[in-house]
């Protein structure tokens, strides 16, 4: 695999809500020596489907196959794979920082203002603040506040809808029938 | 959450009845037409077996010597039958011992459901005593599997994984049941699965490709066939003979594959792969057209990908989408079932003979048979070779019997030499290459097919892996055949040392028991043959025997298996010497 041809990909996978079968998927993965980059699973649009998005940093040949052997399980309805550019997408990251900063450096109420961030809760000690968009976007934020000192911060997995219809519906039909 | 797509997949309105979890496994499998199944028992099974127990007219347990053993054995039988095999152990180290063989059935999409009892479910996940993470553990190496924690999931989570098991591509599929599931008294009502929602196990036959392969087969000029068990898997023998006899196209065979035509037929130009025919593999790089069907490319198949039938347009028959381009690029894939897309490919296909392309195997074979056949079947030197004890148990056999065969120099011989003149007739462990397969693979097979002769065939080696199923033949008086062809050596590895290590032979020399004895320990009828003269008599009384039989040839310690692919060369690089 020549690393010029890696590049993000992510997989939309539609399952039954079902115990294990993250285990199965990640094992795909693992086998393969290939790193998820990031994997978020959520209920998806349809009732009692499940949805995983994962993000791999991989070459088309490659994720092509990957695809087959998630959909050869059982459980998968259907797998998908796109890149960024045929996807809408969003993460998110949480800061927590000390109260006091917030009124000591006027410049982390700027931070907050030009970001379009959002406090989520204040109390005495800490408050937390919570920023999503594209990752770049967060990282951008993470390095403004840790001058300050972040006391905790995190981020989650990367969310995508496709720009593109995603005929999931009409297959389960399909498969009804 | 596991429940709640289980009972949305399948309704019932069959009357019920109240019965234990323990007795509805049994008799799920009663219902599943299960008569024989492979197992030893332990704590967390014991409601089951105690089920057995009372349904012993009903169906048959077979008390295995090691919980491997048990799936080798219920593999035999699947491979045979083409049933669903069934194995069944207790939690932690039983289920541990069943990973090989359900590791093997995965590789070689055999049908086969394994039941593990397990810790009570309050339990689970606190180290109890033979808690292991089975369903954790065969992941990997399973189709599907599933725990139960209550008793009324097991009559559906049973008929999914039967229906899972068999259908499409098969294989292996595990369900782990909570003792206290065993114990829960429910209403039990039986109806079998015929679809899971998610699942789509055979691809529909798309007529638009079938007619692009048949198109390029019609304008090849080398076209070559190269099948696998997929012929035989899909039941396609006769829809596959049927197309290799129109077109008149050179047909070889996986090792997996063999046997789904005899050996005999005249299309029929040997194994491909690593130890297979040097035709075949010479030519697979001369071909114009390769024509894959039910194979998936191995790489003890191809040898180096970048060499391999590089000048050829291949197309491929297969029926897991997730096979097509992942080792070799197919120019035109037809997915489906084997037998349905052969039938539909059959009427478009041209009559043809390929009189000058036959001539080419039949030179380079004429080439294998001087160098290599000759001398293997017909040995001028004193020592026995393995390859002329398959040509007595041909004659004897008339090339009927099915040959299950151990991992080694032995296996690739019996391959080579073997005749297969029945379909579903050469047992092996193909793309595990499990050690220890053989012998208790053919007490399996020799249930599910009483009439017929089952030969096993293994190396000193292999044999001692689980030699303790000779108990289990004993026990179940199973005739088979039992033919160890020993060589005082693990003597596929010592070949690769001596081609590959400077024969520096490092734990590779056996100091063997007596395996005569051994075997009458067990009550069976044993003898040793180390004389040429000895061997077709011996043979003879072998294959006359009505019981099991156990027969030691003692053969040269030091041959080698040509001719041979080194790993990573090119095919058409085959070494004869
Ligand atoms: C379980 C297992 N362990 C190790 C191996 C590696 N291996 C492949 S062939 C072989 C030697 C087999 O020796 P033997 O059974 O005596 O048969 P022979 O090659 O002499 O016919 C070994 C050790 C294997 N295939 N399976």
């Amino acid at each position: 695999m020549s690393t010029e041809d890696k590049q993000l990909y992510t997989v939309s996978i539609y399952t039954e809500n079902n115990i294990g079968l993250l285990n199965r998927i990640s094992a795909i993965f693992q086998r393969r020596h290939i790193n998820i980059e990031s994997l978020n699973t959520s209920p998806s649009e349809i009732e009692g489907v499940s949805k995983f998005t994962i993000v791999v940093n991989i070459d088309e040949v490659n994720i092509k196959k990957i695809i087959g052997q998630i959909e050869k399980q059982v459980e998968v309805i259907k797998a998908y794979y796109h890149n960024l550019d045929q996807i809408i997408y969003q993460i998110s990251g949480l800061f927590k920082i000390k109260s006091e900063l917030l009124f000591e450096e006027p410049q982390i109420q700027n931070i907050i203002k030009e970001s379009n961030a959002r406090i989520v809760t204040v109390n005495k000690a800490f408050f937390i603040l919570e920023k999503s968009g594209r990752k770049e976007e967060i990282v951008q934020m993470y390095n403004q506040l840790s001058k300050f000192g972040i006391m905790q911060y995190t981020r989650s997995g990367l969310i995508a809808v496709t720009k593109e219809e995603m005929k999931i519906s009409s297959l389960l039909e399909s498969y009804n029938n | 959450m596991e429940t709640q797509t289980i009972k949305s997949q399948g309704k019932t309105n069959k009357a019920t009845e109240r019965i234990s979890g323990s007795e509805a496994i049994v008799r799920c499998l009663i219902e599943e037409g299960v008569d024989i199944l492979y197992g030893y028992p332990g704590g967390a099974i014991m409601p089951v077996y105690d089920e057995l127990y009372k349904y012993q007219g009903k169906i048959h347990h077979v008390l295995t010597r090691h919980e491997q053993g048990a799936t080798h054995s219920a593999q035999g039988y699947a491979r045979i039958s083409g049933k669903v095999g069934v194995a069944i152990a207790t939690s932690g180290p039983g289920a541990t011992n069943l990973i090989t063989g359900i590791a093997d059935a995965q590789i070689d999409s055999t049908p086969m459901v394994c039941i593990t009892g397990q810790v009570a479910s309050h339990l689970l996940g606190s180290d109890a005593f033979q808690e292991t993470d089975i369903v954790g553990i065969s992941t990997p190496v399973t189709k599907w599997n599933c725990q139960i924690t209550k008793a009324e999931d097991i009559p559906i989570v049973m008929a999914k994984a039967f229906y899972i098991a068999k259908s499409g591509r098969p294989g292996p599929v595990l369900v782990d049941i909570t003792k206290d599931a065993q114990f829960e008294e429910f209403d039990f009502a039986y109806e079998k699965c015929t679809h899971v929602r998610s699942y789509n196990p055979v691809p529909t036959t798309d007529i638009i490709k079938v007619k692009e392969a048949a198109d390029l087969i019609n304008a090849a000029k080398k076209p070559l066939i190269v099948w696998g068990q997929g012929v035989i898997l899909g039941k396609a023998e006769e829809e596959f003979k049927a197309v290799v006899e129109k077109s008149g196209i050179p047909a070889a065979w996986t090792i997996l594959g063999a046997s789904a035509i005899p050996t005999s037929h005249p299309l029929n130009v040997g194994m491909v792969g690593m130890h297979g025919n040097y035709a075949p593999n010479v030519l697979t790089n001369e071909c114009d057209l390769l024509i894959a069907i039910g194979m998936r490319f191995d790489d003890r198949v191809t040898g180096s990908l970048s060499t391999y039938a590089k000048q050829a347009k291949v197309i491929h028959f297969e029926i897991d989408p997730a096979e097509i381009d992942k080792n070799v690029k197919s120019d035109v894939a037809v997915l489906g079932d084997a037998k349905k897309s052969l039938e539909e490919l059959l009427p478009f296909l041209e009559e043809k003979s390929h009189t000058d392309w036959h001539q080419k195997f039949k030179d380079l074979y004429q080439i294998e048979y001087d160098k290599v056949i000759k001398n293997d079947l017909y040995p001028t030197k004193e020592g026995l070779t393995m390859a002329e004890v398959l040509k007595e148990i041909n004659i004897k056999s008339e090339g009927k019997a099915a040959i299950v065969t151990d991992v080694g120099q032995h296996q690739m011989i019996a391959c080579r030499y073997a005749d297969f003149n029945v379909s579903k007739s050469n047992i092996t462990s193909g793309g595990l290459g499990t050690m220890g397969f053989g012998l208790p693979a053919a007490i399996g097979a020799k249930m599910a097919a009483p009439d017929r002769e089952v030969v096993s065939i293994s190396g000193d080696g292999g044999y001692q892996m689980t030699i303790q199923e000779l108990g289990t033949i004993f026990q179940q008086k199973a005739a088979v055949k039992v033919v160890v062809l020993n060589n005082d050596f693990l003597g596929m590895v010592r070949q690769w040392q001596q081609l590959f290590f400077d024969k520096r032979y490092a734990s590779t020399e056996m100091v063997n028991p007596n395996f005569v004895a051994i075997a009458e320990g067990y009550y069976i009828k044993a003898r040793k043959v180390t004389k040429r003269e000895e061997l077709a008599e011996a043979v003879a009384e072998m294959m006359q025997s009505k019981e099991a039989y156990f027969l030691e040839v003692c053969v040269e310690k030091e041959d080698n298996v040509f001719p041979m692919i080194p790993t990573g060369a090119s095919v058409s690089d085959i070494r004869l010497e």
